[in-house]
């Protein structure tokens, strides 16, 4: 019995597969795809091996490069990316947090000079699951419910 | 070249506190060491802290240093909307060090990026005060004549005293050290600080009550509950007038027990306590020059 996609197939880009639910429109959001002019489709509280309900995004054309594949990292840590050409998956990538982060994510902290002075944010990755970066400047913890991407 | 800054208590090492405390020591038997001869000094002050900046202006008057600078943001071109990468730029082009205070947390951080010269955080809102730290552990010293096996009473605000954490952290690099917390529920030890302190195997116990308890202690650490912390005026009501040490106290305390506070002091220790010889806090804020002398002296290699 063949199997039914629930989001079509592309031909070539990039399938990013096991968003969780609640992350979807920050990923569309955070990869500026409400702004892309190719096709994109995607679905959202599929059903999944390995996790409770997953969205999935498919984007005609798109290859994406590491820091933007670091940003979804933050909302999706366990994201994975397909890179999709002639309707064949050709090569396959995990996402995984850095150990640090530069200029993705606001500091928490209202105080915080990064918050106050045109400069970018610097995080070192303190928990990876749940995700919690200590800020490089005010040295303040932020964590992942209080996150807030660039 | 990299600069050394000195911007947060954990910048330093065991051995470079050991070594301030040294310095420290002999700038406090040798005051008169022009070190700093023909070497200008910036103190910014984007905020009014004049026990902090009179402490600095001090220590680099007796090293024989110039100064420049100002006392709040107000008299500086802040007003006029300059960033502090600017100001910071423009100020290490005149300077040999630059010693900063700001209301914003991690602009010291950020200044020492942007800095050509060496830069000394005098406080970053609430987030570090190393200078401070170091200072209270030259009293510890002092008054002790080691930083190991110190019984460490900690009172008052220890939820947002950044001197407290810092204390901390600096005393946690040191032999058996205890540590003893006594705050109010809404005012205590962060679990940060408690699990790092765990994570060391180092021993910690909360109390609530400030009673004869506190005669083990070696240091009792004071602070002051701070009204701008809180949000409800109400809370602070509260918990302000709890936590008073008062002479009585002391009574069947050790012979060794010196009592430290980063001033200014509000109710918090009652001035009958002031002519107990185990007050020690004034004292302290003098030992403050002498440790800012050692730490100058130290980031620019002049010793």
């Amino acid at each position: 019995m063949k199997k039914q996609l629930n989001v079509s197939a592309i031909k070539q880009g990039t399938v990013i597969d096991h968003i969780p639910t609640t992350a979807l429109f920050k990923v569309i959001s955070i990869l500026k795809l409400d702004e892309c002019k190719d096709m994109v489709t995607f679905g959202n509280n599929l059903d999944s091996n390995v996790m409770e309900g997953k969205a999935i995004i498919k984007v005609e054309n798109r290859f994406f490069k590491d820091k933007e594949i670091n940003k979804i990292a933050l909302v999706a840590p366990h994201a994975k990316l397909n890179t999709i050409k002639d309707y064949e998956v050709v090569e396959k990538y995990v996402v995984e947090i850095p150990d640090e982060i530069q200029d993705i994510a606001r500091c928490f902290n209202p105080k915080c000079i990064t918050n106050n002075e045109n400069i970018d944010t610097h995080f070192e990755v303190i928990s990876k699951s749940p995700v919690a970066l200590k800020c490089h400047y005010c040295e303040k913890i932020t964590h992942q419910d209080q996150m807030d991407i660039k | 070249m990299n600069a050394q800054n000195l911007i947060s208590i954990t910048d330093f090492s065991k051995e470079e506190y050991m070594r301030i405390m040294e310095l420290a020591a002999d700038f406090e038997a040798n005051p008169d060491q022009r070190l700093l001869d023909g070497k200008v000094v910036a103190t910014l002050f984007f905020e009014p802290s004049t026990r902090t900046r009179l402490s600095f202006e001090t220590a680099i008057n007796r090293l024989g240093g110039e100064i420049i600078g100002f006392t709040d943001s107000s008299s500086s071109s802040v007003t006029k909307g300059e960033s502090l990468h600017d100001t910071i730029k423009m100020v290490s082009n005149y300077a040999d060090l630059i010693v900063m205070r700001h209301p914003l947390e991690g602009s010291a951080r950020y200044a020492s990026e942007v800095s050509d010269v060496p830069v000394i955080n005098a406080g970053d809102g609430a987030n570090q005060h190393p200078t401070q730290t170091l200072l209270d552990m030259y009293s510890i010293v002092k008054t002790q004549e080691t930083l190991d096996n110190i019984n460490l009473f900690m009172v008052g605000d220890l939820k947002y005293g950044r001197t407290v954490h810092s204390l901390l952290m600096a005393m946690s690099h040191f032999d058996n050290p205890i540590f003893n917390f006594i705050a109010p529920p809404e005012l205590t030890m962060p679990n940060e600080y408690k699990m790092y302190l765990q994570s060391k195997g180092l021993r910690y116990f909360e109390h609530t009550e400030f009673t004869d308890i506190i005669s083990e202690a070696d240091i009792i650490y004071m602070t002051r509950v701070q009204k701008e912390r809180f949000p409800d005026p109400v809370d602070y009501e509260k918990v302000k007038n709890v936590y008073i040490l008062r002479n009585k106290m002391l009574k069947h305390t050790k012979d060794n027990l010196r009592i430290l506070h980063p001033l200014p002091r509000v109710n918090e220790i009652h001035t009958d306590v002031d002519s107990n010889p185990k007050a020690y806090y004034f004292e302290q804020a003098r030992n403050g020059v002498y440790t800012r002398m050692a730490i100058i002296a130290h980031l620019l290699n002049l010793k």
